[in-house]
């Protein structure tokens, strides 16, 4: 009988470690700090960690089909700085579609690369993100971008506004996430991001058309971006050029810690939404705290390598093999 | 046969996976200087029972003992270090390195200061290599060699102690019959330095060649020791499955239809050259060779994933030009590829998906795919193949490799396409069901389907096909029709000894 119970905790822990980790961790801040836990805050945390959230589920599926993302920071800077600029001539409501078409068609070259080309992903998306963010040096000429008349548009509202109470930037994470779940658990396009990431060549030996699936993860994170931009944009109504620098790691590291493999073929939409949270707890209760930023990078690196030195050991406690 | 203290005996064996008794209570008793068999359906336990016995996975219960006293083995080094080796199925040797690191890996001769004695290394190697009668050194690169050669440096590496107890699981499952030949001389020398070795395969006719007893696994259970010299493939087979098989039911001949592919003068490169046939509706057309005589290539190019040099395809009468697999399963081509690991299967996905992979569009509803319709298809291949898993959602990975084998038939049998292509289709499958999938294959050709087999395996092409096609180095020699064919005849023309004929 106890055998059984420790074998039922054992099979619960290699399943959600993250999970696991995630309530401990939860547990432990609140215990130090009940400001934690406080409703203001957790909705502090949720409201603030969208912009990355939303980023990462697009990388959610670039990283399941088996290959990276190193380009979406940069690329945020780039819609963000557009949107931005083409708002005060050509007004928001022309803005946004162009800035996404500029966007996607970013997206769409790295597929290529990728996708069609079979280029190593890592290369061609570590260029890209150094070569879009000259791109946007060039479009703002090294300047800060502003809007002009900041009280007179309705531009705000997908950074600033409020539905029913509840800030639109979550409302947009939640309803994405919701979408892109589906897409991905319930759509032949997600399970194919799932095939040609487990083993492309038997995907191919399938009938899966390895190259368009992989274009598609590119255009489908460009997307998310792009949302990620206009939210941004929205939010500070004016911007830098750097303000998504070094963001594709932490959106990276998001998708890592809710456990998706970056081997690729295993991982979900749920899974990175928690690798989110997670993220953004563990900086928010840093600060609780009283750390120095610096620490902070410090500290966010270490609790990260711990949660997913716990959930690959929880997963190896099952594994019948010694090899993987 | 002494009656001498075994080197190695299991006792009560018990392995549990989640939802899955693999092994429960299974005794097996291995004597010095013998080989034994160990048999059983497709999912018995062999492959398992293996595992625990080599470290790689541990029991829940029973004992292990080495010359009769109990051991506790946590790892495939520590079984190695008492004299266990396992010669693994799926090989596992770098390929950029050479054969003398491969063999030597983690334990290097070392000089002073941590330096690695190259020259000791290789004559080592060299030493070793030269009882195995290979025909590579030591420096070779082991990516550079044949899957037989590399199944040689396997070998080696277990001979780098002196074992007493050499396990091989499904060791000719990817060997040409001349290279069968060299295996079993090698257990033949191991067998006379007292070593006791367990033998895995699916192939009764090895078994009664080289084995001395045959123990049987059923669901994870021992069912039994037998002699081999005292029994029959058909006790066996008993003991096995519960029942005979019905191997009298030869292949019912029917009415061919039109021509439904048609390939005239088709070459790709050195692979093949010159290569025209058609299959009708209704026939099956069996291709036999040696490994390496291009029969895989024409599958593939007829798959898409080769470009043609020269030739053309014409399916129903229909010249067309096949760029990838998609242009092909849209002309109704299916291909079941030969190596499943790499080629046929998702490993971390399920076994539903996996079957359905091919046809993930064409049964949505709407924009999403379809769980009902996709279960129901996984149900009736799952009784039909007799494909053992606790359930749809249980990861191919898990599965033991001839149910692994059962998917990818599965998948594309679901599929029902107009030409079906099965490259080595019961490839490491048990004897019960390689029938049953013979029988399938009959069945669907019955149905108006033109079938191709690829096999190396001389009864089977002779069992299953209407015509045989007889290649050898990248040519058809021959094509012989059902009623006319003799083996010898066959032999001869895939050994490229007789003048070449137009059929
Ligand atoms: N890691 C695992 N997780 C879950 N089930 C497993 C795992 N490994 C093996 N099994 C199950 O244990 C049973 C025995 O598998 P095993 O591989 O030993 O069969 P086998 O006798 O070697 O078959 P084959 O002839 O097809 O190789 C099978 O039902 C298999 O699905
Ligand atoms: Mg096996």
């Amino acid at each position: 009988m106890a055998a059984l119970t420790r074998e039922a905790a054992g099979r619960l822990l290699a399943r959600q470690g993250i999970l696991v980790a995630f309530a401990v961790f939860m547990v432990v801040f609140a215990l130090a700090n009940p400001r934690f836990i406080d409703i203001g805050n957790v909705a502090g945390v949720i409201r603030s960690s969208a912009i990355l959230g939303v980023m990462a589920l697009g990388v959610t599926f670039v990283v399941i089909g088996g290959n990276l993302d190193l380009s979406v920071g940069s690329m945020m800077s780039f819609s963000t700085i557009v949107v931005l600029d083409l708002h005060d001539t050509l007004g928001p409501a022309l803005a946004i579609p162009a800035m996404f078409a500029l966007t996607l068609c970013l997206g769409a070259f790295i597929g290529i690369l990728v996708g069609y080309l079979k280029l190593n992903s890592l290369i061609v998306t570590l260029g890209m993100l150094s070569a879009i963010h000259g791109l946007t040096l060039m479009w703002s000429g090294g300047k800060n971008m502003d809007i002009a008349d900041k009280a007179g548009t309705w531009f705000g509202i997908f950074g600033r506004g409020d539905v029913l109470g509840i800030p639109v930037p979550i409302l947009i994470f939640a309803l994405l996430a919701v979408v892109l779940s589906v897409v991905l658990s319930r759509t032949p396009f997600g399970r194919k991001v799932y095939a040609v990431g487990g083993n492309g060549t038997a995907a191919t030996f399938s009938g899966v058309p390895r190259a368009r699936v992989v274009f598609l993860t590119y255009i489908l994170s460009a997307f998310c971006v792009a949302i990620a931009g206009l939210m941004q944009a929205s939010r500070s109504l004016g911007s830098q050029n750097t303000v998504g620098q070094g963001m594709e790691l932490e959106v990276l590291a998001a998708v890592i810690l809710g456990g998706a493999s970056l081997l690729g073929g295993a991982g979900t939409i749920f899974k990175t939404v928690i690798g989110v949270l997670i993220l953004g707890f563990i900086q928010n209760g840093l600060l609780l705290m009283g750390l120095e930023f610096y620490v902070q990078y410090v500290v966010t690196w270490v609790i990260i390598i711990l949660a997913v030195w716990l959930d690959i050991a929880a997963k190896r406690s099952r594994l019948w093999s010694p090899i993987a | 046969m002494t009656d001498a203290t075994p080197v190695l005996r299991l006792e009560g064996i018990v392995k549990t996976f989640p939802g899955v008794r693999a092994l429960d209570g299974v005794d097996l008793e291995l004597r010095p200087g013998e080989v034994h068999a160990l048999m059983g359906e497709n999912g018995a336990g062999k492959s398992t029972l293996m595992k625990v016995l080599g470290g790689i996975l541990q029991p829940n219960e029973g004992r292990i003992l080495i010359d009769e006293a109990p051991v506790v083995m946590t790892s495939p080094l520590e079984a190695k270090g008492k004299g266990v080796v396992f010669i693994h199925q799926e090989l596992s040797l770098a390929d950029e390195l050479s054969v003398a690191e491969n063999i030597f890996l983690g334990e290097l001769p070392r000089k002073r200061f941590g330096r690695v004695d190259w020259t000791r290394l290789y004559a080592t190697t060299d030493a070793i290599l030269k009882t195995l009668n290979v025909r590579f050194d030591a420096r070779t690169r082991v990516g550079d060699l044949s899957i037989a050669n590399q199944q040689m440096v396997e070998i080696a590496r277990a001979l780098t102690v002196s074992p007493r107890a050499v396990i091989f699981d499904e060791p000719t499952a990817s060997l040409t019959d001349a290279e069968k030949v060299v295996l079993f001389d090698v257990i033949e020398d191991l067998k006379a330095k007292g070593v006791g070795i367990i033998y895995i395969s699916h192939r009764m006719e090895e078994i009664f060649r080289i084995t001395d007893r045959i123990s049987v696994l059923r669901d994870g259970q021992y069912r039994g020791t037998l002699r081999t010299a005292e029994t029959t493939e058909d006790e066996v087979t008993q003991l096995m499955i519960g029942r005979s098989l019905d191997l009298s039911r030869s292949p019912v001949r029917h009415a061919l239809g039109k021509v439904a592919l048609e390939v005239r003068g088709l070459s790709c490169g050195h692979l093949y050259r010159d290569v025209s046939f058609s299959v009708r509706e209704g026939e099956v057309l069996g291709f036999y060779g040696l490994v390496g005589a291009g029969r895989t290539e024409i599958a593939e190019t007829l798959f898409g994933l080769r470009t043609p040099s020269a030739g053309s395809i014409r399916v129903n009468g229909d010249e067309v030009r096949i760029g990838s697999p998609v242009d092909a399963i849209r002309h109704g081509i299916g291909l079941v590829p030969e190596d499943r690991k790499g080629q046929g299967l998702v490993l971390g996905m399920n076994c539903r998906d996996n079957m359905t992979l091919p046809q993930v569009d064409d049964l949505s509803t709407g924009p999403f795919v379809s769980d009902g319709a996709e279960v129901a298809i996984f149900d009736q291949y799952r009784d039909r193949l007799d494909i053992r898993t606790p359930g749809w959602r249980q990861i191919v990975g898990n599965l033991s490799g001839g149910n692994q084998q059962k998917i990818v038939i599965g998948k594309w049998l679901s599929m029902r396409p107009q030409v079906l292509i099965v490259d080595e289709p019961t490839r490491g499958i048990d004897v019960g069901s390689k029938s049953e999938i013979h029988n399938l294959i009959r069945d669907l050709a019955a149905q108006g389907y033109a079938v191709i087999v690829i096999s190396s395996e001389m009864p089977e092409v002779l069992h299953v096909s209407d015509r045989i096609a007889a290649m050898y180095s990248g040519r058809i020699m021959r094509t012989f029709a059902a009623e006319e064919v003799t083996e010898d005849s066959l032999i001869q023309a895939i050994s490229g000894l007789e003048p070449e004929k137009v059929a």
